[in-house]
């Protein structure tokens, strides 16, 4: 194994590393040869013998590889989208090779701020080059070529995940021959990136960020990246989530105590989700990805006339929104449909009902899971995958 | 549709079977096997379904109400949400063979700019409605003084989404001023079936519950 391979001095995570761009590095929208690199990954489901029933299950921001595992290494729950994929499940891993890597740049296992710099031989925290999008997907080809799989059956996935859906239709249109982007949209809105913003200043805000060398100086900025993720979590949800979960309910006691301690329910659960965050990410991972989606922008080569990004493209797509999502709107989403339609795409676009917000993309939904299933089930039956 | 008593589980049954409604019937014989075709208001994808099965066309459909769509999306048809009025404009010039719009027309803002946009993104373009000539129609406003009302218009007139009502001769009155070239046209009897009347006739506008046409530039 290559000397960049399980560089973290912890036990290293469960699951498949490959190392990539030993020879032929990965080039980086911001100019930089980058290599070599690892990336962690896992699959699920078992890969046919013409290799045509691969689906890659593309992560969000604070996703992982462990997709559809039993029990997460870190956090000790159901993988991320279980629900979703498995035997017999929408995501059929009796019938399809299901592959979801970590993302370059990220923090379980594929190379990112928190290793070392073969070149200091120190953390490369802010040394770390700028990633994008297309630099994640870009990765996850190579990824792709090493395990010798031409054509992928489907790229799914949502939020950032659907970012890199659009990027793999719009850059490798014959490799996907069906794409799922979900709760996503072909460019991050001035919203979006206001939020990440606050997020990356409640960061850096933090001392023990120690101008992104905690690592070197044995610190942890705690506080500001549970503040960032206290932040953006609030935008995953909807009012009315809120609402229904929380409503103005006192946590553990009786009445208001005229302080800043957690009277309220709803702060005290957005302090836990703060502290479990803080857990398993990494600080300076969280900047480098919402930076990557803050310049995510599928229309920006084509003097923004999207339908030029999909020309001539075979692919179908399904493309799914949530009516209570203020992240990635519906509106958005149709926008995307529309170019699709005027580049003569096939092209599904469904809005579910929910008023879960952005993050019903990850819950329970049945008309989202009946849809989805119905789009793959149409489209392998076209493939010819039994 | 499918049989209620038929093991959807058992992989010998086909799904689907291939029976759908008289007059979406007599839509699909209209359409060449193995075309491009845009059902505009495609509802639950009965007819959008059956000519992707059973002609092999390559159907796209835009459905205006999110159960449609979500009932079209999970069968694996390719449709999106939309409405007749304002989301064609996308759709490049002759991008389809066909563009139906089957009992749609009286519901659109503006049928007119609505017929010029399927025969803009279609190279023909079929269309059925309801005739507001029908003899019953007549009789409802003349001797009761009512809105027509029938099973296939069951709506009262302030619920109805119907804004646009016509006869088959004020809708080949409007084909004539906007230089159409009427292909072929039928009319049907109320449960959807050809009726065999010449359809240029008058007793076409009198007795014909529905008019089917295909038009073209």
């Amino acid at each position: 194994m290559s000397t960049v391979a399980n560089k973290d001095k912890r036990a290293p995570l469960p699951g498949h590393h490959m190392v990539l761009g030993e020879t032929d590095k990965l080039r980086l929208d911001s100019g930089v040869e980058f290599g070599p690199f690892t990336i962690a990954y896992q699959t699920y489901g078992e890969l046919n013998a013409d290799k045509s029933n691969a689906i890659l299950v593309c992560h969000a921001l604070t996703g992982d590889q462990y997709v559809a595992d039993e029990v997460h290494p870190i956090t000790g729950k159901d993988g991320w989208w279980r629900e979703l994929v498995g035997p017999g499940k929408i995501i059929d891993t009796d019938k399809y090779f299901v592959i979801c890597s970590n993302v370059i740049g990220g923090c379980l296992g594929s190379t990112g701020p928190k290793d070392t710099n073969p070149e200091t031989g120190k953390p490369w925290g802010l040394d770390f080059p700028v990633i994008t999008i297309a630099d994640m997907v870009r990765a996850q080809t190579m990824l792709i070529d090493a395990l010798g799989i031409g054509s992928l059956f489907a790229v799914i996935g949502g939020s950032m995940g659907g970012m890199q859906v659009l990027e793999w239709c719009k850059s490798y249109p014959e490799r996907v021959f069906a794409a799922a982007p979900i709760a996503t949209s072909f460019r991050h809105s001035a919203q979006n990136i206001a939020f990440h913003e606050v997020g990356r200043q409640a960061v850096m805000a933090d001392p023990d960020w120690c101008g992104g060398n905690y690592l070197l100086e044995g610190k942890k900025p705690a506080r500001g990246l549970a503040v960032a993720r206290m932040t953006a979590h609030i935008t995953y949800l909807s009012q009315p989530a809120l609402h229904r979960k929380f409503g103005r309910k006192l946590q553990n006691r009786g009445a208001i105590t005229y302080s800043f301690d957690q009277d309220f329910q709803v702060e005290s659960y957005l302090r836990h989700q703060g502290k479990s965050f803080v857990d398993r990410f990494d600080a300076n991972s969280y900047l480098y990805i919402t930076r990557a989606m803050d310049y995510f922008d599928l229309s920006i080569d084509y003097d923004g006339r999207l339908a030029d990004a999909f020309k001539g493209s075979k692919t179908r797509f399904c493309i799914v929104s949530f009516s209570s999502d203020w992240c990635f709107t519906t509106a958005e989403s149709r926008q995307l449909a529309h170019a699709l339609n005027a580049a003569s795409c096939n092209v599904s676009c469904v809005e579910i009902e929910s008023d879960k917000g952005h993050d019903a993309f990850l819950l329970d939904e049945p008309d989202f899971h009946m849809v989805l299933g119905g789009f793959i089930d149409g489209a392998a039956e076209i493939r010819g995958l039994k | 549709m499918n049989n209620p008593h038929t093991n959807i589980n058992s992989a010998a049954i086909p799904l689907h079977s291939d029976r759908i409604r008289v007059d979406l019937q007599l839509i699909a014989d209209m359409v060449e096997p193995g075309t491009r075709v845009l059902d505009i208001g495609c509802s639950d994808g009965e007819l959008l379904g059956y000519l992707t099965r059973t002609k092999k066309v390559d159907g796209r459909g835009l459905e205006l109400s999110n159960e449609g769509v979500r009932n079209c999306v999970a069968q694996g048809l390719p449709v999106m949400q939309g409405d007749a009025d304002r989301d064609l404009g996308d759709y490049p010039d002759g991008a389809f063979d066909y563009a139906i719009l089957s009992q749609t027309l009286q519901a659109t803002h503006r049928p007119k700019e609505v017929l010029s946009e399927l025969l803009r993104i279609g190279n023909k373009a079929i269309v059925s409605f309801p005739n507001f000539g029908h003899w019953r129609a007549r009789f409802d406003l003349m001797f009761r003084g009512r809105m027509p009302q029938n099973p296939n218009l069951p709506i009262m007139w302030y619920e109805t989404p119907n804004i646009h009502f016509c006869t088959v001769r004020d809708f080949v009155g409007m084909c004539d001023d906007m230089g159409v070239k009427i292909e072929r046209s039928m009319v049907l009897n109320e449960s959807g079936s050809k009726v065999s009347i010449d359809s240029h006739s008058r007793f076409a506008n009198f007795f014909g519950n529905q008019a089917l046409f295909m038009l073209s530039k």
